[in-house]
């Protein structure tokens, strides 16, 4: 297979072909003299037919990728100005990421199959959405990883305040400045960088490899180590998000349309960990050694006190989205153990949580398609009426919890493992995080599913149709899959994480 | 060399600066005879001659050659903003000519007069005596005042236009008085004189009071903090094709003729002026952002944004350098056909004859125009410097030759001013796109949905791909001239 894509820009065409799709919605839309009825349908069709046709694409570049080659593979690389260029090239991190991508897109846009109002905008800024996603993990070049990081804002904000809840505004403006803000000051970081680098020689200074390499080499002095990782830092702490800047995150989720929480959760929230991955370790190793206590203490503030809030919600997504934020705790607590085992832990945590949580959202969205509200009293004894739901649903918390024979187990164990070795202190906090969350997900999927029916308009609620069958199977097998053979992942992400782990440990004072 | 054949030898390199002086007399004269009739006809002419004298400038030389002894001259930085300001203002003489036709207000007087201020602002970027520079800025502002107070019977637009010339009189007063001290301690009104003198030593404390005064009549013109305080009346009291106009042409000539002072005649004065321009350029930023976010009348918003993009230009160059000079430069080319696109859009906001101009006119928009709400939010975003679009690179670039100038507080700060800023622009596409329709706007003319989506696919995919080229030819032209 990988021979059929010899010598083709496989990666541009992966990154691009959503965005075909877009300007295809967007000319037929144009063309379109006053909308025939099925105009809409015709849209959705298109949009899952070039979100599943850019899976298919991401096989073969899965296929051609060697994941035994530590290096960036499937490189492309056009000269554009002010010397950066268009460089694209991925390793197994980033194709991990990359497969995740493509393979959530299309569940999101079945999910989205209920959206009746401005359809076509709906799917044209969905699809460059995916674009940009896919972008980010494809970067080699720091200013493209940069346009590409933060043009999802754009589709982002508009999803939210169009498609989104009641307060869809506030959540869109607070999304999009606070990410704004971290942002910038990493722009100024990224010039600084490439303003030392090219000071010191180095030929393409805005190739991430070349920066790697140069910083690795001591380019970058410690004390302004410091000061680099913090920019870096708060542009990624708040795209993880990390407590105390996660407060955008309960807003954005709750406000989003589902698929739009969907992407939020599985795919944007995973840039902040690539981000960490691809810069601040392998780049600043001397000042992530320093900040390593400040970052482990964040991470199990996190765990802990995300789950104490998610444990009072009300809404079934904002609960979601609180476990989210102690979810991402273990992977910055993995990330930062900074050895082999955290940072595999962390990698397969995001992984395993972009299609848990992911899957999650879909499941209220199941129901809040039905019902409209998400809170959670509203529901009770949801398994007399759609036991096929109640079952999806059990495994999907379950995996929440990081139960054995679960994808969400591997990770937490890993990087639960990685901090131990650093910390036991720190550790221990993240294991009383394991038993939190299973209090706050037993107790939701209690309240929803258990019991007898209470509420008389849950009486004609009706179990999973034919498109959400298909939503759901590949979510069902990819957790069974990831948390029964684990292998599987780990062996494909090691090469990424044990070079990063080198990076960091070489540095170790 | 003897006169004559200097005068002979300057002629072909005047081309441009001759093309338009001819037209608007011509014009001047044709309009004495048919009256408004003609204003058609002048219009279309107007936008040929002065995209024609575009063109033109595009074959001058990018080393410097002299013309008409020393008082101008025409290198690479002359060529590059003649070119930017010719299709600026051809593109608001185009917008300025549909608009006027559509609401019946056709005097003959409008495309003379923006040709007479293209003229003064060529003027402006190829000076190269203190005179010459005096004349340009003259010519250009006193055709700027009859366009602020175009509609006559409207009160705003008279006291806009009374407003601009009475500060922009005490700002011409201010050029002058600087002017007479920089000549009065180095003996010279020619910049290349003026540098020799500062180079061994010349001046002191009066020197530099000259140089500051300058500095901050060309920051009024330019309409940079603190001196911008005619700028958001001009901009809400003038007709919209005229706002368009001076939000674009004349910023671009005021930012290279800016550099020009700062790296032919006072290159040596490095340290003294960067401080100037560093405050200048901070000040601009931060109180363009802040100062916006309250507004609710789009033009008066447009004047803050072009404030605060103008403390971006200068915070290029602050820093100081080549790259510093190309990078502000860029930055303008840039910012200037998002600028336009916006105000197109903003003039194609019309509702029963009336113009509509404030962010709840927007409401909706998406829903009713779907194609001009796109047209709006990629240049919005745009100029709010938001990847991939153009706006982004800009600022980019003026962020890398402030850290590379050792500027990083002030690359810092541009970014926390850049997201209050977005704060403003975010307000537009949220009531474009999440504000339920509220007023039926009329359909925009052709020339203006035309232009509109000109500068959106400059915005966005040409200038992306043809950056290099742009970067190249930028950067000669700096290298060439300074």
């Amino acid at each position: 297979m990988s021979e059929i894509v010899a010598g083709w820009p496989i990666l541009s065409i992966l990154t691009f072909l959503p965005a075909a799709g877009a300007v295809l919605i967007l000319l037929s839309r144009m063309s379109a003299r006053g909308l025939n009825p099925g105009y809409d349908n015709g849209v959705k069709l298109l949009t899952l037919f070039f979100t599943i046709a850019t899976f298919v694409v991401s096989l073969f570049a899965f296929a051609a990728f060697d994941p035994a080659n530590p290096a960036f593979q499937l490189t492309e690389n056009i000269p554009w100005a002010f010397g950066a260029s268009y460089a694209m090239g991925v390793d197994t991190l980033a194709m991990s990421l990359v497969m995740l991508t493509t393979f959530l897109t299309p569940l999101c846009i079945l999910a989205s199959w209920v959206i009746e109002k401005q359809v076509s905008s709906y799917m044209v800024l969905f699809l460059l959405l995916e674009t940009l996603m896919i972008g980010v993990f494809c970067a080699q070049d720091i200013i493209l990883f940069y346009i590409f990081f933060e043009g999802g804002l754009i589709p982002m904000f508009i999803l939210i305040g169009v498609w989104g809840g009641e307060r869809r505004v506030y959540a869109a403006f607070k999304f999009f400045l606070y990410t704004l803000l971290g942002s910038l000051l990493m722009l100024v970081a990224i010039v600084a960088m490439v303003s030392m680098a090219r000071a010191a020689g180095i030929e393409n200074p805005f190739s991430i490899p070349a920066l790697t390499e140069f910083a690795q080499s001591g380019g970058f002095s410690p004390d302004i180590q410091i000061w680099l990782w913090l920019a870096f830092f708060a542009s990624f702490a708040v795209k993880m998000p990390m407590w105390p800047v996660h407060t955008w995150l309960p807003d954005a989720h709750v406000e989003a349309p589902t698929a739009a929480s969907v992407v939020l959760a599985a795919i944007l929230l995973k840039m902040g960990g690539y981000g960490f991955l691809r810069f601040s370790l392998p780049m600043f190793p001397d000042a992530s050694h320093f900040f390593t206590p400040f970052v482990f203490a964040l991470s199990v503030i996190a765990i802990v006190w995300a789950s104490l809030v998610a444990f009072r919600q009300l809404d079934m997504k904002k609960l979601i989205a609180y476990s989210s934020v102690a979810h991402m705790g273990f992977v910055t607590m993995g990330i930062f153990s900074g050895n082999e085992q955290g940072i595999q832990g962390a990698i397969f945590q995001m992984l395993s949580h972009g299609i848990i949580s992911g899957a999650l959202f879909l499941c209220v969205g199941v129901v809040y398609d039905r019902m409209h509200t998400r809170e959670i009293a509203f529901y009770g004894g949801l398994v007399n009426r759609m036991p096929v739901y109640a079952a999806i649903f059990l495994l999907f918390t379950m995996g929440n919890v990081g139960l054995p024979g679960t994808s969400g187990f591997p990770g937490e164990i890993l990087t639960m493992v990685g901090a131990f070795q650093v910390n036991a202190w720190v550790a221990a906090g993240a294991a009383l995080g394991v038993i939190l969350s299973a209090a706050y997900a037993l107790t939701l999927y209690r309240k929803v599913a258990f019991g007898v029916i209470e509420n008389p308009n849950l009486d004609g609620i009706t179990d999973l149709d034919t498109r959400e069958w298909v939503m759901f199977v590949p979510l069902v097998v990819a957790t069974l899959v990831m948390g029964l053979a684990p292998g599987y992942v780990l062996d494909f992400t090691q090469n990424s994480a044990e070079a990063i782990s080198a990076a960091f440990l070489g540095a170790r004072p | 060399m003897n006169p004559m054949s200097d005068f002979s030898a300057s002629i072909p390199l005047a081309y441009p600066e001759l093309l338009l002086v001819v037209f608007a007399l011509s014009a001047a004269m044709i309009g004495a005879w048919f009256k408004d009739k003609a204003f058609h006809a002048l219009s279309i002419l107007g936008v040929a001659a002065i995209a024609g004298a575009g063109v033109l400038a595009m074959y001058g030389p990018f080393a410097p050659v002299e013309i008409f002894q020393g008082a101008m001259v025409v290198d690479g930085v002359a060529v590059f903003s003649k070119v930017l300001i010719a299709f600026a203002a051809a593109a608001t003489l185009a917008l300025g000519a549909d608009h006027f036709g559509r609401v019946n207000d056709k005097r003959f007087e409008y495309p003379v007069l923006v040709t007479l201020a293209v003229l003064g602002m060529f003027v402006m970027v190829s000076a190269q005596d203190l005179i010459t520079l005096y004349v340009g800025v003259e010519l250009q502002s006193l055709s700027a005042y009859v366009l602020a107070a175009w509609r006559r019977d409207d009160p705003h637009s008279s006291e806009a236009g009374l407003k601009y010339f009475v500060l922009s009189a005490i700002s011409s007063g201010l050029l002058l008085f600087g002017s007479s001290f920089v000549y009065g301690f180095t003996g010279s009104i020619r910049f290349d004189a003026i540098a020799a003198a500062v180079n061994e030593g010349a001046g002191g404390v009066g020197l530099l009071f000259g140089l500051v005064l300058m500095l901050c009549a060309l920051g009024f013109k330019m309409s940079a903090a603190p001196f911008h305080m005619w700028t958001p009346d001009v901009y809400e009291g003038a007709p919209t094709p005229v706002t368009a106009f001076f939000a674009a042409a004349p910023k671009i000539a005021a930012v290279a003729l800016m550099a020009r002072v700062l790296y032919e005649p006072f290159a040596a004065m490095e340290a003294q002026w960067q401080q100037v321009v560093m405050a200048l350029s901070a000040i601009s930023m931060v109180w363009g952002s802040i100062a916006a976010l309250q507004q609710t009348n789009l033009k008066r918003l447009m004047a803050y944004s072009s404030i605060g993009n103008i403390g971006f230009a200068l915070m290029g160059l602050a820093a100081g350098g080549d790259e510093g000079a190309a990078s502000a430069l860029i930055y303008m080319a840039l910012y200037l056909p998002t600028n336009i696109g916006i105000f197109a859009l903003i003039l194609a906001m019309r509702r029963e004859g009336e113009p509509a101009e404030t962010v709840a006119d927007l409401a909706g928009m998406a829903q009713k125009r779907p194609f001009m709400a796109a047209l709006f939010t990629m240049l919005l975003f745009s100029i709010a410097g938001i990847p991939p679009f153009a706006g982004f690179i800009g600022k980019l670039l003026v962020f890398s030759a402030a850290v590379d100038g050792g500027l990083i507080w002030l690359a810092v700060l541009g970014g926390v001013a850049a997201v209050v800023a977005a704060a403003y622009y975010l307000r537009l596409i949220a009531s474009i796109w999440f504000a339920p329709p509220a007023v039926q706007l009329q359909a925009p003319s052709g020339t203006i949905m035309v232009t509109a989506t000109a500068a959106a696919v400059l915005s966005f995919p040409i200038l992306v791909l043809m950056l290099g080229a742009v970067e190249r030819w930028v950067d000669a032209a700096v290298r060439m001239s300074f």
